[in-house]
C-alpha cells in the first residue's frame, strides 16, 4: 500500500499543476499601467513555488516507494549530507528566493503605494456604503463639497450627503453609480466608506484597497484598454457584500468627456 | 523496570543513530538528574507564568490607549486624575511591605526559626485588611469622577481610566483571594500552608503593586 | 524528584471519574470529544454552505428548523450564509484546531511522555476543559437567539461587529454571545497554557532532560508558550468589543458612520486597532494550530520509520524559530488594510523567513525517510499524508506573503485554499493520526485498521479534489465570504465550485467511517497490548488503558533520549526510553 501512495502523491502533484501550466484558469488581461510588475512577480513565484512543490511530492513519493515496507534484515540508512546538509541547502534555497523575490518585488508594491499621484492625477471620489458603491466627480469648478453623514438621503439620491444650499463647492459635484475614466490617464481614487469596511478590487487593474471607516485613504491608477471592468466589494460587509459591486467604465477621452457632460446637467 | 543501573563494559561509549552513523543525539553521560536534584514547586513556576501573561494583557491595553490617543478625530480630553489615587497607591506599596514582613515570618514559622503562627498572621491580615482600602479607595475614585460628570463612555480618557483601574482592580480582588486562602491554610493549629504557595501569592501580590505603580504613570502622563 | 502535585487519591463517585475529574487523561478525553462535537457541527455546516453556493434557490430540508427567518422553506438567505460561515470559522479554528491536537492529545500525554503523575495543577486543569465547554455552549446557544449567529465571520472586524444590529442580522445578540464565548475560551487557554508549562519545566522524572522529552511533548511545550501570550491579547480585544457593543465607548468605532438611515453614536475608534489586536493574536493562533500536528507526526514517523529523524536538535530548534517568529508576521493580514504601506514590506520580510524553519523541517522529514524501514498502517498513512498537505498549504503562503502579490490574491479563494490547506488538512491529520496512533492507549482497544485505511485513502484524494481547485478560482480572483456568486466574471467558475461541493459531500461522508471505527472500537475493538506499535516513549511502559496514576507506584525513571529505534547491537529494533540497556559502539 505504501507503494500505491507514492504513487498517488506524484499524480495528486503532477495533475494539480496541469492547471497552472495550461493557464486554465488564470488571471484576467492586465489593463494597468503597474499591473505587469505584479504579474512578473506572480509568475516568478509561480516558477519557485511549483518546482518546490513538485520537488517536495515527487521526493516524498520516491522515499515512500523506496522505503516502505523494508524489513529488520534491511540496513537503516542516513541521508547523506545529514542534517546539516539539509539545513544548509534550506537556507541557501529559501533564502535566495526570498531575497530575489522579496527584495525585487517590493518594486512591484512601492510603484503602487510609496509614490503619490501625478500632479495632473484626476481625483475622483469612490464612496462604498451598504452595499453599493458610488463615485463622485469635482464638476467644473475642481472642487469636492463636503460631506455631512447627516444628510444622507438615498431616496432623494444624496449618496454623498451633499448640502448645495449651504456648500457651494457641492453644486457642481457629479455623482455616478459607475467608475467612468479616461483611457491613459492617471486617476487618483480617494476611498471613503460611509458605514462599515468594504474593499475596491478591480482583477483587471490588479488592485484592491479596503474602505476603513474614518480614514481617508487613496489608490492611484492607470487604465490602458477601454472597456467594461467589474468592480467588486472585497471586504466583508454584511449580507448584500456578495452583490455589492459597480462598474469601470474605461473610455476613450471624448466618450468619457461626452459622458460627464450628460450627467453635469 | 530496573531498580539498579547496569554499568556496561568500559568501551567508547557513545549511542549510534543505527549502522553505526553518527548519533543523533548528545552524549548520554551528560547528566542522570542526580537523586538530589529537586524541582522546583510548581507553585513557583505556575506564578511567574501567571504574571506574564497577565502583564501581556496589560501591554495589549496600554498599546490600545496609544493609538486611541492618536485617533484623526482628536478626541483626547485631558482629564483631572482623582487626589485619592496617590493616596491608594500609598496604601498599595504599604500592604507590599507588610506582606514581606508577613512572608519572612511565615518562612522562619515554617522552618522553625523564631517567629510565631500568629505573628505571621497578623501581618498578612494586615496585608488583607489594606488591600481591601485599596479597592475602597479606586471605588472612591470612580465616584469622584462620576460626580464629575466623566462615565465610562463619555470620552476615550474615560473609557480607559475606568477601564484599566477596574481590570487592575479585578486581578487585586484575585490577589485578596489569594491571601485569604493563604490565611486559612495558615490559621488552623496545625496549619497546611506550603512556603511554595505563600512565595507565590506574595510576588503574586508585589506585581500587582509594581503593575498599579506603572499604570499609574500612564493615567497621569497620558490622561 | 517527582513533585506530589497530585495529592489525591484515585476518584471513586461517578461525578468524580467521568464528569468534574481532575485526572488529566480524562480532561484530555473530554477535550477530545467536545472537539469530535465541533468538527462534526462545522463539517455539517460546510455541507450547507458548499450546497447552497451551487444550487442558493433549493431548499435544504431541515434547515427552516434551525432558523425559520434565516433559510424560509429551507431555502438560505445570503445573511444565514454568513451567520454559518462564522460559525464554521469559529467552531473549526477554537473548538477543534485549539482543543484537539493541543488540549485532548497534551493533555493526556504530556504528562506521561515525561514521567509525571499528572499536571502540576489538576484542578485548573479541570477548570479549564469546564471553562472551554461554558465557551462552547454560549457558542452553539448563539443559533437558538431570534437573530441568529453573527455575520461578521471568525474575524469580527470591526465596525460591522462592533455598531450592533443596525449593520445586519445576528449583530445584536448574536454578536455579543460570540465575544463572551471567545473571551471564555481565551481564559480556559490561558489556566490551560499554564497548566502544560509548569508541568514541563518542573514535573519531569529523573533523567528526563529537556533535550529528552519526545517531539510531541516539546511541541505541545512550545504551543502553550505561545498560547500563552496570545490568548493574553486576545481577551483585551473581546473586553473592548463588548464595551463598544454594550458600554457606548468608542475603541473601535469612528464618529460619522450612517448604517441603516441611522447616525452612530460612536466617534474617535479605529477599526485598525481591533484588527492589530486580533491578528497578533490570530497569527500566532495559527501556529498553535499546526505545531501540535507537526510534533505528532513526527513522533508518530519516528516509530513507523524505525529510525530517529535526522537531527533532534534541529526539530525543536526549527520549532522554536517558528513559535518566536509567529509573533512578528500578524501585519500580512493587513497589507491592503490601510496601514502605512511601509509596514507591509517589514511584516514581509518575517513573513518570509518563517518559510526556512518550515522548510528545514519538511526536508528533515523528507530526509529522514530515505533509508528507514517504513512500515505503512492507517497512523503512518496520515503522518505521510501530513507531509504532503503541508507542503501543499505551505508553498501557496509563499505568494500571500508579498505584499505585492496580495494586491490580486487577497480575500479571493486562493487564501481560503491555503489556510483550508494547511488548518483544515494537515492539522486534521495531525489530529488523525494521532488518533490511529494513541487509541490504543486510551482505551485498551485496537481501532479497526482496513477501516482506517478506507477513510485515509477517502480523506487524502477527496481534501485534494476539494481544496487545490479553490487555488485556480483565486487565480481566476474568485472573491471569498460570497454567499452566492452573482458577478459576471464569476459565472464560468460554477463548473468548478459543482466539482468542489460533490468532492465535499464525499469526503465528509468519509468521516463518518473514522466516527463509526472510534465509537464500535471503543467497545468492540480487539484488546491492546501495552505497546501495539513496538514504540519507545513512556506511554508504551504503561498499561493500555492507563491506571489512574500512570506509572503505578513505580517513578519512571529515564536513561536516554526517547527514539532510540535501529541502535545496532541492542536485543531488538528498538530500546524503550526507560530501559537501562547500552550498547557499546563497536570499535
Amino acid at each position: 500500500m505504501g507503494r500505491i501512495f507514492a504513487i498517488t502523491v506524484v499524480i495528486i502533484a503532477i495533475a494539480s499543476a496541469i492547471p497552472i501550466v495550461l493557464h486554465t484558469w488564470a488571471p484576467p488581461e492586465d489593463i494597468s499601467t503597474h499591473g505587469h510588475a505584479i504579474d512578473d512577480q506572480m509568475k516568478d513565484t509561480m516558477y519557485e513555488a511549483g518546482l518546490s512543490f513538485l520537488a517536495a511530492q515527487l521526493l516524498l513519493g520516491l522515499f515512500i516507494w523506496q522505503n516502505a515496507g523494508r524489513g529488520k534484515q534491511d540496513k537503516l540508512k542516513t541521508f547523506p549530507g545529514g542534517a546539516k546538509g539539509l539545513v544548509i541547502a534550506a537556507l541557501v534555497l529559501v533564502g535566495s528566493e526570498i531575497l530575489a523575490l522579496g527584495v525585487l518585488g517590493q518594486k512591484a508594491w512601492a510603484s503602487v503605494y510609496f509614490a503619490g499621484p501625478d500632479k495632473d492625477a484626476m481625483t475622483i471620489q469612490a464612496q462604498a456604503g451598504q452595499f453599493a458603491f458610488y463615485f463622485r466627480y469635482p464638476g467644473a469648478d475642481g472642487k469636492f463639497g463636503g460631506m455631512h453623514p447627516d444628510k444622507i438621503d438615498e431616496g432623494n439620491q444624496n449618496f454623498f450627503g451633499l448640502d448645495p444650499e449651504n456648500d457651494v463647492d457641492s453644486r457642481d459635484d457629479i455623482v455616478a453609480g459607475e467608475l467612468a475614466v479616461p483611457v491613459n490617464r492617471q486617476i487618483n481614487l480617494t476611498l471613503h466608506s460611509k458605514d462599515v469596511g468594504h474593499s475596491f478590487y478591480v482583477r483587471e487593474l490588479r488592485l484592491q484597497q479596503d474602505f476603513v471607516p474614518g480614514l481617508d485613504l487613496a489608490v492611484h491608477f492607470t487604465a490602458t484598454k477601454p472597456g467594461r471592468y467589474e468592480i467588486v466589494c472585497t471586504q466583508l460587509c454584511g449580507l448584500g457584500h456578495y452583490n455589492m459591486k459597480a462598474y469601470l467604465s474605461v473610455l476613450s477621452q471624448e466618450d468619457f468627456d461626452k459622458w460627464l457632460k450628460e450627467r453635469a446637467q | 523496570m530496573a531498580t539498579a543501573i547496569h554499568e556496561p563494559p568500559i568501551t567508547t561509549e557513545r549511542p549510534t543513530g543505527g549502522n553505526g552513523s553518527p548519533p543523533a543525539f548528545p552524549p548520554h553521560e551528560e547528566s542522570l538528574r542526580s537523586v538530589g536534584d529537586r524541582s522546583p514547586e510548581p507553585a513557583r513556576t505556575g506564578i511567574w507564568i501567571a504574571l506574564a501573561a497577565i502583564a501581556m494583557s496589560f501591554a495589549a491595553f496600554i498599546s490600545a490607549l496609544i493609538v486611541r490617543q492618536g485617533s484623526p478625530a482628536n478626541d483626547w480630553q485631558h482629564i483631572a486624575i482623582p487626589g485619592v489615587l496617590y493616596f491608594n497607591t500609598a496604601i498599595l506599596i504599604l500592604s507590599s511591605l507588610t506582606l514581606e514582613v508577613a512572608r519572612r515570618q511565615t518562612a522562619s514559622f515554617i522552618r522553625a526559626q523564631g517567629a510565631t503562627r500568629n505573628q505571621a498572621l497578623a501581618w498578612l491580615v494586615a496585608t488583607l485588611g489594606l488591600g481591601l482600602f485599596f479597592v475602597a479607595g479606586q471605588y472612591v475614585a470612580w465616584l469622584q469622577l462620576r460626580s464629575e460628570g466623566l462615565y465610562l463612555a463619555t470620552n476615550p480618557n474615560s473609557s480607559f481610566f475606568y477601564l484599566l483601574t477596574a481590570v487592575h482592580a479585578i486581578h487585586v480582588l484575585g490577589g485578596l483571594g489569594g491571601l485569604a486562602r493563604v490565611i486559612r491554610r495558615l490559621a488552623p493549629a496545625t496549619p497546611i500552608l506550603r512556603k511554595s504557595t505563600m512565595d507565590a501569592t506574595s510576588y503574586y501580590w508585589h506585581f500587582m503593586g509594581i503593575l498599579w505603580i506603572y499604570l499609574l504613570f500612564i493615567l497621569v502622563l497620558k490622561l | 524528584m517527582s513533585q506530589e502535585a497530585a495529592h489525591h487519591g484515585p476518584p471513586t463517585s461517578f461525578l468524580r471519574k467521568y464528569i468534574f475529574s481532575v485526572d488529566h487523561k480524562v480532561i484530555g478525553k473530554q477535550y477530545y470529544g467536545l472537539a469530535l462535537a465541533a468538527v462534526f457541527t462545522g463539517m455539517i455546516l460546510s455541507w450547507v454552505m458548499r450546497f447552497h453556493l451551487v444550487w442558493p434557490n433549493a431548499a435544504i430540508p431541515g434547515l427552516q428548523w434551525l432558523s425559520k427567518v434565516g433559510a424560509p422553506g429551507g431555502v438560505m438567505t445570503p445573511e444565514y450564509y454568513l451567520s454559518l460561515l462564522t460559525m464554521h470559522g469559529t467552531l473549526m479554528v477554537f473548538f477543534v484546531l485549539t482543543n484537539a491536537p493541543f488540549a485532548a492529545f497534551g493533555n493526556y500525554f504530556l504528562p506521561i511522555q515525561i514521567g509525571a503523575e499528572d499536571m502540576a495543577f489538576p484542578r485548573f486543569n479541570m477548570m479549564s476543559f469546564w471553562v472551554t465547554f461554558a465557551a462552547f455552549v454560549v457558542l452553539m446557544s448563539a443559533f437558538f437567539v431570534p437573530d441568529g449567529p453573527p455575520i461578521s465571520g471568525w474575524t469580527a472586524y470591526a465596525p460591522l461587529s462592533a455598531v450592533g444590529s443596525d449593520a445586519g442580522p445576528g449583530l445584536g445578540m448574536g454578536q455579543n454571545l460570540w465575544a463572551i464565548s471567545i473571551a471564555l475560551f481565551c481564559i480556559a487557554s490561558l489556566l490551560g497554557a499554564l497548566n502544560f508549562i509548569a508541568t514541563t519545566l518542573d514535573l519531569r522524572a529523573k533523567g528526563m532532560t529537556l533535550m529528552r522529552m519526545p517531539i510531541s511533548t516539546w511541541a505541545w511545550f512550545i504551543t502553550s508558550c505561545i498560547a500563552l501570550l496570545a490568548f493574553a491579547v486576545l481577551l483585551p480585544a473581546c473586553l473592548l468589543l463588548i464595551l463598544d457593543r454594550i458600554a457606548g465607548t468608542s475603541f473601535f468605532v469612528p464618529g460619522g458612520l450612517m448604517i441603516s438611515d441611522r447616525l452612530q453614536p460612536h466617534s474617535g475608534g479605529s477599526p485598525l486597532l481591533w484588527q492589530h489586536l486580533f491578528w497578533f493574536f490570530g497569527h500566532p493562533e495559527v501556529y498553535i494550530a499546526i505545531l501540535p500536528a507537526m510534533g505528532i507526526v513526527s513522533h508518530i514517523l519516528i516509530n513507523s520509520m524505525r529510525k530517529p529523524l535526522l537531527s533532534h536538535k534541529v526539530v525543536i530548534g526549527s520549532m522554536l524559530s517558528i513559535g518566536f517568529l509567529s509573533y512578528m508576521v500578524w501585519g500580512h493580514h493587513m497589507f491592503l488594510s490601510g496601514m502605512n504601506p511601509f509596514s507591509a514590506l517589514v511584516f514581509s520580510f518575517p513573513t518570509l523567513i518563517i518559510t526556512i524553519p518550515a522548510t528545514i523541517l519538511t526536508l528533515i522529514w523528507l530526509g529522514s525517510l530515505y533509508g528507514s524501514r517504513l512500515q505503512i498502517n492507517s497512523a503512518s498513512l496520515f503522518a505521510l499524508g501530513f507531509i504532503s498537505m503541508f507542503v501543499s498549504g505551505g508553498v501557496s503562503g509563499f505568494f500571500l506573503a508579498q505584499p505585492s502579490i496580495d494586491i490580486y490574491l487577497h480575500a479571493t479563494y486562493f487564501v481560503v485554499g491555503h489556510f483550508h490547506l494547511v488548518m483544515g488538512v494537515a492539522a486534521i491529520f495531525g489530529i488523525f493520526a494521532g488518533t490511529y496512533f494513541w487509541f490504543p492507549k486510551m482505551s485498551g482497544h485496537m481501532m479497526n485498521e482496513t477501516l482506517g485505511k478506507i477513510h485515509f485513502w477517502f480523506t487524502f484524494v477527496g481534501a485534494y479534489c476539494i481544496f487545490m481547485p479553490f487555488h485556480y478560482l483565486g487565480l481566476a480572483g474568485n472573491v471569498r465570504r460570497y454567499s452566492s456568486f452573482v458577478d459576471d466574471y464569476l459565472q464560468p467558475l460554477l463548473p468548478v465550485h459543482k466539482f468542489i461541493t460533490i468532492a465535499a459531500f464525499c469526503t465528509g461522508a468519509a468521516q463518518l467511517v473514522f466516527l463509526f471505527n472510534l465509537i464500535y472500537s471503543r467497545f468492540k475493538g480487539a484488546a491492546a497490548p501495552d505497546n501495539p506499535w513496538n514504540a519507545t516513549s513512556l506511554e508504551w511502559t504503561i498499561p493500555s488503558p492507563p491506571p489512574w496514576n500512570n506509572f503505578g507506584d513505580k517513578h519512571p525513571v529515564v536513561y536516554h533520549d526517547p527514539y532510540q529505534y535501529g541502535v545496532e547491537g541492542a536485543k531488538e529494533d528498538f530500546t524503550m526510553q526507560d530501559s537501562p540497556e547500552r550498547v557499546p559502539v563497536k570499535s
